[in-house]
């Protein structure tokens, strides 16, 4: 039976995405950068929950962190150059991310979920109630990054078509990423420990190593998201830790369909074109004011009619 | 800090962890007897707290009278509930269920806007309960918190004599343990999962009830209550009783006296005490004995 | 007969919509961002009353001018508050802006505001920057300044001989602002606050503190929380014993909206806002009437916020006789104008917020019953904000 490539879907979406800017309005074209970075967000997720079975419910604590890591130190200098300013986004969640989840794994299923809830709220109440982040109104960012090459410059974030292609780019990194490493021995070794850590544990694999690095990694992609969200809003606010912004994150990938990646992206493009379409008024007319009731009865509808997820539609189950 | 003041911040950690109690007891009950995530579970209180403000100018001075009959009304809704939507939960996944009742929780709050409105009420004390006692010169304790905490102890006794000392109780223990053994000997296991989730349903609406005449009846509500009770029910042990009483009390003395001292930053104190106790036991207090 | 202010309004409404037909120009679109779901939805929905009452009293129109409503349900969630302002920026692509009430989400709005200089009417979020570091010609606020109302109490707090207060509120921007200006009045007029007590948003198990209150035996207490928040502190004060023993202040915002709720722990508190429900005074008279006519309810402070933003906006649009492309002409008219508010007469500062009378109001009934003037003419300081005028 002739199957179609696992790469040419995604790459079609890529392409497809790269040439929008050509057709789209203003306001649709913040909507889809939106989308792409919340795509990124549910990706690092899924590599958590979807692929190692660790479901955990404060990721949004990296999202946020790289966040307010971007917008803090952008500050530090009037002409701040993406070479300092991404990789360290990146690296201060990675950090928090290896500090939850060397204690986190010590506990499992329920608990483990909890466990990260705790560490997240922990997050958040450091950057609502201290003065260091800011306080609860939230921070600017203000001088936003770019990229020189002496004095030529290569990328300067406060554009937006420039900013529109860096963020996709990131996209097509993190989804090639994480489909590289789910073929690898490491993405082997953690689907089987999702599937049965006993027995991997039993094969001489170490778990705790594992599901660390994916921990880690996860955080570090969930950072980068929060990282563009920075640039792309130019306010942060820690709201973005709390977790109500991590449940959002796990039920995009839930609605995707979980252990995809295509899941996960369709999941986020889902979630937010649903809430968008249902509390817009010239769509749904008086309904709009109302979208809690109508997206809570889409969201039971699916569940109940779609167990696997978006992506359970048309497939043989 | 002098003794007195130290008394008083107990006496409060106490009455507060008793009330968390009361809406934990019915999570940890659905939790770890039905094995289902309810994030609607705030809802619940919420639920008991607005029935409170509807009913109570019907039974006026009869307090008593009217707890039991919100009790009673409560756990006919969650009868009902787990028949039309719960019921359908027990075979999905964790994730599952958390996504349905997140759902659930979306629906509740429009619910209530619609036929409620979105302003803040109160509820009124009734006579026999709305003094004060003096505590010294310090400050004077209203007696209707003394009533709460009692109320609690009573409701916390009863379960636990309900779950260890009765024949319902002896069929809880074992459905959740073994269910399908359960159906082979012939009990209704169904029936059996809906009670408990009435009585669960009927906790929390309970506990809200109690809270009205102190806090007051506002939109959201239920949310922060939520989270908390996750905290404890995690921290317990899910299913136990005790656990969740341990917790609770825990709990309350963390939120009193960490605002008392560590004002700043007492809103991690939960936090970080959960985080300490599953670090240590990875399961809970707890785990599954009642 | 028809009351004076009724028949010049509707000769005034009369006039411009002949003018408008002459013109023939298209609706205005204005963009209201407001919470219309959670917490604060009473009053997102009050605001937006008090707006459409007095386009409704102009006869449909400002200047001339029809308008188009285009409305976002701002969730009061910073996070989505970009998101959301630019769906009315740019995906409606509304002249002008109005909302909101949580300062985090106004602050977003601001930014967006200014970044695509659309005029930006804030009907509510009291946060200091706004007309403080964030200020903008394009940006004006007919609320309040959180510093404002906290700096009247301290004021009046010290004429009243008290020395030693304390102050408690939650931990967030607003708090931490209304605190300063309380601080500020209260130490100007001789007064020490010796502790700041704060809890975590949107905790509100407050017996610890007020044991804490009870220990250190204050002269009085100034506190701020608003909705059911302020009707749990107040009822819990009061069954602590507190009431009789240690005075209880706040700005208006601890009786604002819940006094019925509250019922007798709330009786004869006093406390300072830049409106009370029964001003006797002409304009406020009939605005009260008016508002209860048309939406059945009792019209509160966050409706008389709502109503003087179309007020600012109608004044600017009479400027330039309903010509919203003369940008600069119409905002330099808002913010020379002295706006006829049911709260007095207000005019803007330099930096856009309104210069106006505080009251000191005390709780009798389901009101808030004028009392005093607490502080004339009060200005916020607009720290940070670099507009000369």
């Amino acid at each position: 039976m002739s199957r179609l490539p696992d790469w040419l879907l995604p790459t079609v979406a890529a392409v497809a995405l790269a040439a929008l800017p050509a057709v789209l309005t203003p306001y649709l074209h913040d909507l889809v950068v939106k989308i792409v970075i919340l795509a990124i967000f549910a990706l690092s997720l899924e590599l958590l929950a979807g692929t190692t079975g660790l479901v955990s419910f404060g990721h949004a604590a990296f999202y946020g962190l790289g966040a307010y890591t971007a917008a803090l130190t952008a500050a530090w200098s009037d002409s701040p150059s993406l070479l300092w300013l991404l990789p360290l986004s990146i690296a201060v969640p990675a950090l928090y991310a290896l500090f939850v989840g060397a204690l986190s794994l010590r506990t499992k299923g329920v608990y483990f979920i909890m466990v990260t809830l705790a560490f997240a709220q922990m997050a958040y109440f450091v950057f609502h109630d201290t003065k260091f982040g800011g306080g609860s109104d939230g921070v600017y960012l203000t001088n936003k990054p770019t990229l020189k090459v002496g004095s030529t410059m290569l990328l300067d974030t406060d554009q937006r078509l420039p900013f529109y292609y860096f963020t996709l780019g990131a996209l097509v990194f993190t989804y090639a990423l994480l489909a590289l490493l789910k073929r690898s021995r490491f993405g082997h070794a953690l689907a089987g420990i999702r599937v049965n850590e006993q027995r991997m544990r039993a094969a001489g694999f170490r778990s705790y190593g594992y599901k660390l690095a994916a921990f880690v990694i996860a955080g570090a992609l969930a950072g980068l998201a929060g990282f563009l969200l920075a640039l792309k809003d130019g306010f942060v606010n820690p709201e973005l830790l709390s977790w109500h912004e991590s449940g959002a994150v796990l039920l995009m990938i839930i609605l995707g369909g979980l252990g995809h990646l295509r899941g996960a992206v369709i999941g986020a493009i889902a979630f937010v074109l649903l809430k968008e379409a249902l509390s817009t008024q010239g769509l749904v007319g008086p309904l709009a004011e109302h979208w809690q009731l109508t997206l809570g009865a889409t969201i039971i509808a699916f569940v109940a009619l779609l167990p696997r997820g978006l992506i359970g539609i048309g497939s043989k189950g | 800090m002098d003794l007195a003041t130290f008394l008083v911040q107990c006496l409060n950690a106490v009455q507060y962890g008793l009330l968390l109690f009361l809406v934990a007891s019915g999570l940890t009950l659905i939790f770890g007897i039905m094995g289902v995530i309810n994030l609607a579970h705030g809802s619940f209180y919420m639920v008991g707290a607005y029935l409170a403000f509807a009913i109570a100018p019907l039974f006026g001075q009869n307090f008593l009278l009217m707890l039991v009959v919100g009790v009673l009304l409560a756990a006919a809704f969650g009868y009902a509930l787990e028949w039309a939507f719960y019921s359908y939960l027990y075979q999905r996944e964790h994730l599952q269920q958390v996504l349905m009742t997140y759902a659930l929780i979306l629906v509740f709050e429009e619910l209530r806007s619609l036929l409620v409105g979105n302003d803040v009420h109160g509820v009124a004390a009734p006579q026999w309960l709305a003094g004060s006692i003096e505590l010294g010169a310090l400050m004077s304790y209203p007696v209707y918190r003394l009533f709460a905490s009692a109320a609690c102890i009573v409701v916390a006794l009863a379960l636990y004599y309900v779950v260890n000392r009765t024949r319902l109780g002896m069929m809880i223990r074992a459905g959740a343990s073994n269910r399908d053994m359960v159906r082979g000997l012939g009990i209704d296991i169904r029936r059996l999962y809906r009670i408990v989730f009435a009585a669960g349903v009927a906790l929390a609406a309970l506990a809200g009830m109690i809270a009205a005449p102190m806090s007051s009846v506002y939109p959201g509500m239920g949310n922060h209550v939520l989270i908390i009770c996750f905290v404890v029910v995690v921290i317990g042990g899910i299913g136990s009783i005790t656990g969740a009483l341990i917790a609770s009390l825990l709990v309350g003395a963390v939120d009193t006296f960490g605002k008392v001292f560590f004002a700043e930053l007492s809103g991690i104190g939960v936090y970080v005490l959960m985080a300490i106790i599953l670090v240590w036991r990875p399961e809970g207090l707890m785990k599954r004995s009642y | 007969m028809m009351s004076m202010p009724r028949l010049t309004t509707l000769a005034a409404a009369l006039a411009f919509s002949s003018l408008a037909c002459a013109q023939g120009q298209p609706p205005l679109k204005v963009g209201l961002m407001l919470p219309y779901t959670g917490t604060y939805a009473a009053l997102g929905n009050m605001i937006e009353n008090g707006f459409k009452l007095y386009v409704h009293e102009q006869g449909g129109k400002l200047a001339g001018r029809e308008i188009q409503y285009f409305k976002v349900d701002d969730e009061s969630d910073p996070s989505k508050a970009t998101d959301n302002v630019n769906k009315l920026i740019k995906r409606d692509n509304v002249d002008v802006l109005v909302g909101t009430v949580h300062s985090g989400v106004a602050l977003a709005m601001a930014k967006a505001a200014r970044e695509s200089n659309t005029l930006l009417i804030v009907p509510n979020a009291g946060a200091d920057a706004i007309t403080g570091a964030m200020c903008a010609p394009n940006i004006f606020r007919t609320s309040f300044s959180n510093w404002q109302p906290g700096y009247a109490m301290g004021v009046v707090a010290a004429q009243k001989g008290h020395k030693r207060a304390m102050t408690i509120t939650w931990n967030y921007a607003a708090g931490n602002e209304t605190v300063k200006g309380f601080t500020e009045g209260f130490e100007k007029g001789g007064g020490k606050v010796i502790k700041d007590l704060t809890l975590p948003f949107p905790n509100v198990e407050f017996q610890a503190l007020l044991t804490e209150i009870a220990a250190q035996k204050p002269d009085a207490v100034y506190a701020f929380f608003a909705g059911g928040g302020a009707v749990k502190f107040v009822k819990d004060y009061d069954a602590a014993g507190l009431r009789k023993t240690i005075p209880l202040y706040g700005p208006g915002f601890l009786t604002d909206g819940t006094l019925e709720a509250q019922g007798t722990s709330a009786q004869g508190l006093l406390t300072t806002l830049h409106y009370a429900d029964n001003l006797e005074t002409p304009r406020n008279e009939s605005f009260r009437k008016n508002f209860a006519l048309n939406y059945k309810a009792n019209a509160d402070v966050y409706a008389v916020q709502g109503y003087d933003a179309a007020q600012l906006l109608g004044a600017g649009l009479t400027a330039v006789k309903g010509d919203f492309k003369q940008r600069d002409q119409m905002l330099y008219a808002m913010g020379k104008t002295v706006i006829g508010s049911p709260r007095g007469k207000f005019a803007m500062s330099a930096a856009h917020n309104p210069v106006q009378d505080i009251y000191l109001r005390e709780a009798k009934g389901v009101n808030n019953e004028y009392r005093s003037v607490a502080v004339k003419q009060l200005a916020d300081p607009a720290k940070g904000c670099k507009m000369s005028q």
